[in-house]
């Protein structure tokens, strides 16, 4: 028995804007946090929008020559280009007094934080009107799992094989860019499309240059099946590990405020990648959880109810792990 | 086939504009067929919330109507619309090929 | 306008002229007095341009890039090293079919850490799919950049504008600087073909499998083949217009020589003394200097050196492992000649000066078939 709301047509509620500038047939893998990230990104430029981007998923996902799944120009860079190429394509704009275009330098975690890092705190320094967009999958996912300095402490990648996994911790790069003084820089996350959709929005009315991160799951390369894509991101964000904030001229603010405690294992625990970690390691791990989540809570000026959590985790993890993840293998 | 419509003819050189500029659109690749299982709507269970819609990383759902219609010349089979949907309004079955 | 300006000091009037409407650019030894010239001339409201002032030179190639490909006409300047950091956007500039112009002041590469001048920085760029212009002058400077973006734009292919350190960047020669009114007839508003615009969208450079990336650079290969003719079609407007004379190689006394040298950059000046001198001593020299190095003007090449008694093919740059790089480039222009001495002589490495003397006893040296293969002339053992 249909439910009665139904009957009668176009009844279907949404809360992100229905408009698609991204075309399926596209060539990203199955359950793939990318593309959606794209999608949601576009929904809130629109149509008058220009891509710069660098050697990353993208690259693929978009198809192979004479073929595109978007429907806004895009201009494949090399990889550490994705911030100088905008800053030429805006500056190309500008003089052409078609200033009025979004335009956006599109990255992958490693375009970004590793080989792309000069480029783009070149391009914020000098205050480009430029919406950097860092999608981020935590390892250089199309080249074949390899890990990027944005790989979390404790994941197996192709080249961080257990006992040799990623013992440093994730780069802190929304940290970087508020030390550029950048106007506007925020996290978001797939699985919150309605926050990364006001994030975008906003930034898109900032004249300056603005910084977001995306975390974006990824199947293959996180070892989780396809279907709970979404499930493992929004665990990432309710277990505190990847938390949903926004810092505006230097101000810090949290646009969703978690108040359960969910312990950091709940994500770990759905993903290949982090199988081969002890229980101790987990308990490290959930300290630089606890770590950063005192920090973020001291700069948003706001009380941390999980202030605990951090004292107990500091005794125990130094009777264990003194400095565990800065350690290499003996 | 509705996905030949949108194949451009290049022969050779001659055709190419001087660099790789796109011509045409990716829905001309029919991704349905790297399926394994396929999403099943149940209209009776759907309560119109569109979460389907809103986390398929294909863009395969049509939510014009009053329930969600899989587009399964595309849809891929990852699952996320059967996982996320809180009505269990989607399951998935096994892939008849 | 008449001015007497440094070769560096050119440049930038010719990014002012030719009105580059955005620059990106970093600063390097010898080329920094262009960067500071051009920023006085934006600050100074003189040009309309952004000035985009990049973290490094790979910056600001791509910069230039993703400028031209937005449709605006764009410029830079390096040196050395710097060009050889822009060596991954060089190539995806010409692929990516950008029609920019860099001036590109020629130094020795490092270590150890050289200042001077030669060529080795901008010939290891040969095969980027550039237009290389080498020059002579500081007029031949301004010339060769304003032609440059013409030629460059005409086909949908990069130039590189190359010059010596200190000896023409830093050193004052009187310059026409040319009227604006004039360069605006010969070089209007850049109007490209293809561009990035959010009406008519696509994707550019995606993905390209072996079944279509061959027949892409068939497509620049066969523009490069239109280049030879282009240049001769713009270097004939421009004798109109200015009433300078151009070509894609200068001869120099040439059609009776019996000695010929083959030459580039400032050694192409004291080669033309060197060939006066010789005259009157009795020997008779001629000079061919190469303007255009890519293409290589192969047709006329042939035509000059045909029936000479020897040739001398003057190198500043080497290709270690090989030879003189200018030298194999007219070896083969001339397989069909093969009863003409050719020799090879290296000189001024690193800045090394090379006086009339020294081409004068090159030129002896090839009278009497006298060469190593190459000549290392004046290395000191």
């Amino acid at each position: 028995m249909r439910p009665s709301h139904l009957v009668g047509g176009k009844t279907m509620k949404t809360t992100i804007p229905k408009e698609e500038l991204v075309y399926s047939g596209h060539l990203a893998c199955q359950g793939c946090g990318a593309t959606l990230a794209m999608r949601y990104t576009l929904k809130a430029l629109g149509q008058n929008t220009v891509y710069s981007v660098p050697a990353c998923c993208w690259s693929v996902i978009d198809g192979p020559f004479p073929y595109t799944s978007l429907q806004i120009p895009l201009f494949h860079t090399a990889f550490e280009t994705a911030a100088s190429m905008a800053s030429g394509i805006q500056a190309g704009f500008a003089i052409r007094g078609k200033g009025d275009i979004n335009v956006v330098a599109w990255a992958g975690d490693g375009g970004t934080v590793d080989i792309g890092i000069q480029a783009l705190s070149g391009m914020v320094e000098r205050g480009d009107n430029v919406l950097y967009i860092c999608y981020d999958n935590e390892a250089y996912m199309n080249t074949g799992i390899q890990r990027s300095g944005s790989t979390p402490v404790g994941a197996w990648t192709t080249t961080t094989p257990p006992p040799h996994f990623k013992k440093s911790p994730k780069k802190d790069m929304v940290a970087i860019m508020v030390a550029h003084h950048i106007p506007y820089t925020a996290t978001g996350n797939i699985a919150y499309p309605e926050d990364w959709i006001k994030k975008v929005n906003k930034a898109k009315e900032i004249v300056g240059p603005k910084y977001l991160q995306i975390l974006a799951s990824c199947p293959p390369g996180w070892k989780h099946s396809s279907e709970i894509s979404i499930e493992v991101v929004r665990l990432a964000t309710s277990t505190r590990k990847w938390p949903l904030y926004e810092v505006e001229n230097g101000n810090y603010k949290f646009t969703r405020m978690t108040r359960k405690f969910v312990p950091v294992s709940e994500f770990l625990k759905l993903q290949g990648r982090f199988r081969h970690l002890t229980e101790e390691e987990i308990d490290v791990i959930q300290l630089l959880v606890e770590e950063h989540w005192a920090d973020l809570c001291a700069k948003a000026g706001i009380e941390n109810q999980f202030a605990d959590k951090l004292e107990g985790y500091t005794e125990k993890v130094k009777k264990h792990h003194p400095q565990w993840f800065h350690i290499e293998e003996d | 086939m509705m996905a030949e419509k949108y194949e451009i003819k290049i022969s050779g050189a001659k055709d190419m504009p001087p660099m790789a500029a796109s011509l045409g659109k990716m829905l001309v690749n029919k991704t349905g067929s790297w399926r394994n299982i396929r999403p099943l709507v149940i209209p009776e269970k759907c309560n119109g919330c569109s979460l389907c819609w809103k986390f398929c990383p294909d863009f395969c759902i049509n939510i014009d109507g009053d329930y969600p219609i899989i587009n399964y010349d595309y849809c891929k089979g990852c699952g996320v619309c059967a996982h996320e949907c809180p009505t269990e309004a989607i399951v998935m079955e096994e892939e008849i090929k | 306008m008449r001015k007497v300006i440094t070769g560096n000091h050119t440049v930038s009037y010719a990014a002012k002229i030719t009105r580059s409407e955005v620059v990106a650019a970093y600063p390097i030894t010898p080329q920094t007095q262009v960067v500071e010239k051009i920023s006085s001339f934006c600050a100074d409201g003189e040009m309309d341009a952004i000035f985009i002032k990049v973290e490094s030179e790979h910056s600001a190639c791509a910069a230039c890039i993703g400028a031209s490909a937005a449709g605006a006409r764009a410029f830079t300047a390096t040196s050395s090293q710097g060009l050889a950091l822009m060596h991954e956007m060089l190539h995806w500039a010409a692929n990516a079919r950008t029609p920019i112009v860099i001036a590109n002041i020629n130094r020795a590469m490092g270590p150890p850490w050289s200042i001077w001048t030669d060529q080795n920085d901008s010939l290891s760029q040969r095969d980027t799919g550039w237009i290389h212009y080498y020059c002579e002058g500081n007029q031949d400077v301004l010339d060769s950049i304003i032609q440059a973006f013409k030629v460059s734009e005409t086909v949908s292919v990069p130039s590189l504008v190359i010059l010596d350190a200190f000896f023409l960047s830093h050193t004052s020669e009187p310059v026409d600087l040319r009227d604006q009114k004039l360069v605006d007839k010969f070089l209007p508003k850049y109007e490209a073909k293809w561009k990035l615009d959010p009406k008519d969208p696509h994707t550019y450079g995606g993905l390209t499998g072996p079944d279509r990336y061959y027949e892409l650079r068939y497509n620049l290969q066969k523009d490069f083949l239109r280049v030879e003719k282009v240049m001769d079609k713009v270097h004939q407007e421009f004798k109109e217009l200015f009433g300078r004379e151009y070509g894609r190689v200068e001869p120099f006394m040439a059609d009776d020589a019996e000695i010929l040298l083959v030459v580039s950059g400032t050694i192409s000046s004291t080669a033309k003394q060197a060939v006066v001198d010789a005259r009157e001593a009795g020997l008779k020299l001629g000079s061919l200097k190469i303007r255009v190095f890519r293409p290589f003007p192969f047709d006329l090449v042939k035509k000059y050196l045909k029936g000479k008694k020897a040739i001398a093919v003057i190198d500043r740059n080497y290709s270690f492992g090989g030879e003189g790089i200018f030298y194999s480039e007219v070896k083969s222009a001339m397989y069909d000649e093969p009863h003409l001495p050719i020799y090879s002589y290296i000189a001024g490495l690193g800045g090394r000066d090379v006086a009339v003397k020294d081409i004068l006893a090159i030129a002896n040296l090839a009278k009497e078939g006298k060469c190593d293969h190459p000549t290392w002339w004046g290395v000191k053992l």
